[in-house]
Formats: structure tokens, C-alpha cells, sequence
């Protein structure tokens, strides 16, 4: 018998998102990957300016030149927060990954508590965290600089 | 006799229908239902199809949340609808449609093979060297209530696939094997009776397993059964890693007890009936 017409329901970058009501995690595992993302494209950008130098001087003082404007200049500091936030957040990933703070199987009593339930002290604490290095990098960035 | 509130009312369902036959997308279906408190969405559903639209078509079977037949995505979230009141998810508009992340058959019937597909590759049976648990099915093990609780909160998921629709690497990701299988390979893997660990690591940690699972947590928010998925992906993580790094307890499964050669079949009791299965 030939296989039924199915229609494919698979959300895609939608699914990231969630319906608008979901657990605090989701946001927290969807920016991680937009920031990890955004520290790539920083990256591959960095290896292409900084290897002007290998043509020249001049090569150099052009390129620094290019990347030089207030456009840039934001986009260094939105880096350093996408840093900030990669940073902590992956701190609170390997430790819940390696199955260190969802505490052990439990029987499962109505309301349920979750693993997210036994980490959710840990990302507050990461959070919090990263709220106090985005202040004091803003402080060094935009006072200081 | 002065009129009481009995707090029904009128709810709007807004439900996403598909047929493969004559529909090329699905599209939205709206019909009003005067809901009771305490009807849940399956039995507006029901009331709809009796007298509203009979081509309505949906999965259903125990009423009771225990089969995992109706998962439906209710009001953006995935859910049993046997499980759920409509009075407890609004006041005026509902709507459902079918589990995403699964290919539609019709209407509010998703395609759950996929996931049974990988779910039935990770052996979900006691896996055994010494013997065939499928051919000694009387026997009893040793086994703790301890070791019982590492494993008996992942025995309780009824494959409704809500936990597939919510997660984010799954919308995404063609092939993660998904929250339900994974949680259903570290079921067995965390049982002392089983000695199928290396058989499941291969499927666990290869392509599309747990490495791919970051954590968004909702399989767990959205389990009607509180099995909590997220969590067994993650202990069997660590499992994963420690057995790659040769740190993991090498353990044999645990015994059986046998037959008790004290037992005599006591006159006046008839005698069990033959075995269904070949016993060789």
C-alpha cells in the first residue's frame, strides 16, 4: 500500500521560540545559541581583520580604519555581552549536562518537581552574576574607554 | 426558584484541521461549545463530533490519562486532552491543534512511528547475557527498593510524544532521536536487572543522541506523567562520559532468585496453565 500523504509539522526556527508562556530554560537555551552564534561571526571577522597585518602596514591601518565607526564600536560591546552571557550560562550547562545538579530520580508526586526545579537556584545564580560583569564591562566600555 | 450561575458557558474552539485527501495545508475550523465546568477538551471534542462535525478526527482511548493517546497541542502547549479542563485554559477561545514535530495524518492525528521507531531500536526490555527474561518470565530478581527509584520515574511515560513536540532541538534538528526515547534508553540503562548498556550507548551517544540535548527543559515542563526526560538525558550523560573515560562502575546485572525448591503444588489447586511461548 502506498504511504498516506502526510503534512510535515516540524516548527523549525519557530520551535525555538516556544507558544509565548514557556519555562525560563527555553529563552535561556534559545540566546545561548544566538549568542554563540554572534560570538562566531565575531570571530571569523576578528581572523579576517587582524590577518590584514600579514599584507602590510598599510594593509593594517586600513582595515582597523574600516571597523573603526560607531556601528562597530557598539558591536564590540554587544560581543562582550554576548561573552558574558555564553560564559555563565555555559558554566550552568557543563554542570547540569554532566547530571551534577538535577538531583537523582525521584517518584514522581502531583504537582511534579523537575530537574529544572533542582538547577533553577544555580541559574539564578549565573544570571545574577552576569548581570554584575555586564555592569562592570558597561562601566569599563563606555566611562572608562 | 432564583437562577444559579452554574458557570458554564460558551467557548470558541478553533481547531486545525487537514485532510490528506482534498487538503494541500491545514487550516483553522472554528465551532462554539457550551462547556460545563469540569469538561475537559477531549469531551468537547467529542461533544463537537456528535453534533457539530463528524469528519472531526482525533486519537483517543482511555479518557483517563494513563493509554498517552490524545497529546494535542491545546492552546500553544502540548498536553493530554483527556488531562485537561477547558475552564482551567480559558474563558473564551481555545485552540488545538496537532503535536508538532510529527508529520500530521489527519486533522489532529499526528504520525508518532518515527519516535516508536527509535524508541523500539534502544531494546526497551530487560537485556539479558546469562538468559532470555523473555523465556523465564517468573523468575524474580534481587533488587532493592533503592535501586527500584533510580528507574521508576522514567517507567512511567505512556509515549503521548508531548515531550517531542515542546522541545526546541527537535523543531529543528532532522535527526535528534528526541526526549522520549532517550529518557526510555536511561529507563533500562538505571535498571539492575539489565545488561543492555553497551548496546544503547552506541544509539545514545552516536548521531542525533544525547550530546544534542542542551537543556531547554520542556519535555519535563510539559510531561503529563512527571517523568521528567530532561533529567534522565542529563544523568545519562554522565553515564556516557564516565564509561568512555573508564570511570563508570563496572557492575554485573543483578541475580535471580530461581525457583524455590521448597514450594510443593498444593492438592485441589488446579494447575497453571501451559506456557504461551516456546520454552526450549
Amino acid at each position: 500500500m502506498a504511504d498516506p500523504k502526510k503534512y510535515d509539522n516540524r516548527l523549525g526556527l519557530k520551535g525555538w521560540w516556544g507558544g509565548g508562556r514557556w519555562g525560563f530554560e527555553r529563552y535561556a537555551y534559545t540566546l545561548h545559541r544566538l549568542t554563540g552564534l554572534g560570538l562566531i561571526t565575531y570571530f571569523v571577522m576578528h581572523i579576517l581583520v587582524t590577518s590584514s597585518r600579514a599584507f602590510g602596514a598599510d594593509a593594517w591601518a586600513e582595515w582597523m580604519g574600516n571597523v573603526a565607526g560607531p556601528i562597530f564600536h557598539v558591536g564590540e560591546f554587544l560581543v562582550v555581552l554576548s561573552f558574558i552571557y555564553h560564559a555563565c550560562n555555559g558554566i550552568r550547562l557543563i554542570l547540569v549536562e554532566f547530571g551534577f545538579v538535577v538531583g537523582k530520580a525521584e517518584e514522581p508526586i502531583y504537582p511534579y518537581k523537575t530537574s529544572l526545579n533542582k538547577q533553577r537556584p544555580l541559574l539564578i545564580v549565573m544570571m545574577i552574576l552576569a548581570a554584575l560583569f555586564v555592569v562592570a564591562m558597561g562601566y569599563d566600555y563606555w566611562m572608562l574607554h | 426558584m432564583s437562577k444559579q450561575d452554574t458557570g458554564a458557558r460558551d467557548i470558541r474552539f478553533i481547531i486545525r484541521r487537514f485532510n490528506p485527501e482534498t487538503d494541500e495545508a491545514p487550516h483553522n475550523k472554528e465551532y462554539t461549545v457550551r462547556v460545563e465546568p469540569g469538561m475537559t477538551v477531549l469531551e468537547g471534542l467529542h461533544q463537537i463530533k456528535g453534533e457539530q462535525d463528524a469528519t472531526l478526527v482525533w486519537r483517543f482511548s482511555c479518557r483517563m490519562g494513563v493509554c498517552g493517546s490524545c497529546g494535542m497541542l491545546v492552546n500553544g502547549k502540548p498536553m493530554l486532552a483527556c488531562n485537561s479542563q477547558i475552564l482551567h485554559l480559558t474563558n473564551s477561545v481555545l485552540t488545538i491543534g496537532p503535536l508538532p514535530n510529527f508529520k500530521i495524518l489527519r486533522d489532529l492525528v499526528p504520525d508518532l512511528m518515527p519516535m516508536l521507531k527509535n524508541h523500539i531500536a534502544g531494546k526497551p526490555h530487560i537485556v539479558r547475557e546469562d538468559f532470555d527474561p523473555a523465556l523465564t518470565p517468573t523468575d524474580e530478581y534481587y533488587q532493592t527498593p533503592e535501586e527500584l527509584v533510580r528507574f521508576l520515574q522514567f517507567s512511567y511515560c505512556i509515549k503521548c510524544g508531548c515531550c517531542m513536540a515542546a522541545c526546541p532541538t527537535m523543531a529543528l534538528d532532522l535527526d535528534y532521536k528526541g526526549p522520549m526515547p532517550l529518557a526510555q534508553y536511561h529507563r533500562y540503562n538505571a535498571d539492575t536487572r539489565d545488561g543492555g548498556f553497551e548496546e544503547r550507548a552506541k544509539l545514545a551517544g552516536g548521531t542525533g543522541g544525547v550530546v544534542r540535548c542542551h537543556y531547554a527543559g520542556e519535555c519535563s515542563n510539559v510531561c503529563p506523567k512527571g517523568v521528567d526526560p530532561a533529567r534522565a538525558i542529563q544523568l545519562m550523560k554522565r553515564q556516557l562520559v564516565a564509561g568512555y573515560l573508564g570511570l563508570a562502575k563496572q557492575q554485573e546485572p543483578c541475580g535471580t532468585i530461581g525457583p524455590d525448591p521448597n514450594a510443593r503444588h498444593r492438592e485441589g489447586v488446579p494447575p497453571p496453565p501451559p506456557f504461551t511461548i516456546d520454552r526450549k
